[in-house]
């Protein structure tokens, strides 16, 4: 694996993570980078259950001292839960953002087009070419 | 690249987080700036502020120069040692600057004044100070470390110059000696007691190894921002600017009005000023989970009296906000209207939010002064 980007997961440009669930559902949060980024995260907003999220859309808002930062959905369907821990410890993301740190779990939009999301290794090389 | 100090390549191997702050890379943490700022409150911790600018004031004229450049009066500064805080004014009564000034003699005061106003203040100061024959002297030798907390002072004393050890334990608070070629004061920007050194630039790396030895935990700018705000401090550009007199800036007890017979830059405007009233400098607490930040707006709470048969509704904005590390909840300081509050309401993304007017300082010496 490369280092804080783990191989089972998907990734978009903008620092979201996807994991397949056995369900067919999918969790979503914020990778690695993005957290370590914002820092110490202080205030987190997840989506209401039952939300429809379009993938691109802002979907959650996370807030460090620093700043706040917008999470927008990497996928499309309908929130059938959001991880109501981060309202008390928002520093689970911090802390463990492949984990405890999840944001939502989405019902995938049936016949959606299967959006362009990164492999590990792509999303990885874009963090080399950032620094 | 930006400006550095003499401190940046010991940032970098510890660790810290370089960010572009006025020109200058400066640390913004060590890895977690919640940790620092708890370590500033309950322990000790340290920052590097040699970014910020030190001048010496020299010449048989030098106070009579301060009471005509400062809003503040240096009439107050009978003890050698003693310091002032005060705001520069240009003659609209616009806040130039805020500051430091040291009394160290009759021919020398010292000035401490912000890294993102350094050539305007110096060429402002160096006009004015022509026509009394002070001579202004920019200490770009030097570096300059804060040590803040409960723990500070006494982590501190056994690592300055032999010299200084018992001396500095005597330091009293708002006061700064020099030493050599170091000078202590017992000044800060946190709430907490400490000291900021000021130091040869070449001895600068071995002193901050060393206080880190002792416990003394490296703290960043982000740090710095969220224990001054808690403490109720301003910052320059933020909280005030030159578009800002110091009576809308919470700053009106550092204007010294009396005697009447001073003259000083910005005295005629601050007294119009004074007369016509208008907004006041608050605090707020968020009473909702969420952030302030700068710039949002705040508006009367529709459960506030004072809004009716008023001709221009009450209003106000965020001038720098943030979540309070001590106090678990977002604060800020903001410009209001006069007579807001004590509810009132915060936009934050597009929605109202519930806030409270509160008299900062929010936190001083570790416990927390307002009601959550």
């Amino acid at each position: 694996m490369i280092e804080n980007v783990p191989d089972d997961l998907q990734y978009t440009k903008s620092h979201e993570w996807v994991r397949k669930l056995s369900s067919g559902q999918v969790e979503v949060g914020i990778t690695h980078h993005a957290q370590e980024s914002l820092g110490d995260l202080v205030f987190v907003e997840v989506p209401q259950t039952d939300r429809h999220v379009a993938a691109g859309e802002a979907c959650a808002v996370v807030e460090s001292v620093k700043a706040a930062s917008d999470v927008y959905s990497p996928v499309s369907g309908r929130v059938v839960a959001s991880n109501a821990d981060l309202a008390q410890r928002p520093e689970l993301l911090n802390q463990d953002p492949y984990g405890a740190g999840w944001l939502m779990r989405v019902e995938l939009d049936a016949g959606a087009p299967g959006s362009a999301l990164l492999t590990a290794a792509e999303y990885a090389k874009t963090l080399d070419a950032a620094e | 690249m930006g400006l550095r100090t003499p401190l940046y390549g010991t940032h970098v191997s510890g660790g810290a987080k370089i960010i572009d702050f006025g020109g200058w890379d400066m640390p913004l943490n060590y890895g977690s700036q919640i940790e620092e700022h708890h370590a500033v409150r309950r322990d000790a911790g340290m920052f590097d502020v040699s970014h910020m600018c030190v001048i010496d004031l020299t010449g048989a004229r030098v106070r009579e120069f301060l009471r005509l450049l400062l809003a503040n009066d240096v009439a107050k500064l009978t003890i050698p040692g003693r310091a002032l805080y005060s705001c520069m004014l240009n003659p609209d009564g616009g806040v130039i600057d805020d500051l430091i000034v040291y009394f160290q003699s009759e021919s020398w005061f010292r000035l401490v004044v912000n890294a993102g106003t350094r050539q305007k203040d110096l060429k402002w100061i160096s006009e004015h100070a022509a026509d009394f024959g002070v001579e202004v002297r920019e200490r770009t030798d030097l570096a300059m470390i804060a040590v803040q907390g409960p723990n500070a002072i006494i982590k501190t004393v056994p690592l300055l110059p032999a010299d200084a050890r018992a001396a500095a334990l005597e330091i009293a608070r708002f006061s700064g000696t020099a030493f050599g070629s170091w000078f202590v004061a017992r000044t800060g920007y946190t709430g907490e007691d400490g000291f900021e050194i000021m130091l040869p630039a070449e001895d600068a790396a071995a002193a901050w190894l060393a206080l880190k030895a002792q416990g003394i935990a490296p703290a960043g700018l982000g740090a710095r921002d969220t224990l001054r705000l808690e403490a109720g401090m301003n910052l320059y550009g933020n909280d005030m600017d030159e578009t800002r007199h110091p009576l809308e800036s919470g700053l009106a007890w550092t204007v010294a009005f009396a005697p009447a017979e001073r003259e000083f830059i910005g005295r005629a405007a601050l007294t119009r000023a004074r007369a016509a009233g208008g907004p006041v400098l608050v605090g707020l607490v968020l009473e909702e989970r969420g952030v302030l930040r700068s710039h949002q707006q705040v508006s009367a709470s529709g459960e506030s009296s004072a809004e009716a048969g008023r001709a221009a509704p009450l209003a106000g904005e965020v001038t720098s906000g943030t979540f309070s590390p001590t106090l678990n909840r977002a604060i800020a300081l903001a410009r209001v209207s006069k007579g807001m509050g004590p509810k009132v309401l915060v936009d934050i993304r597009g929605k109202p939010h519930a806030a409270r007017v509160v008299k900062p300082p929010f936190v001083r010496n570790g416990k927390a002064l307002i009601e959550i």
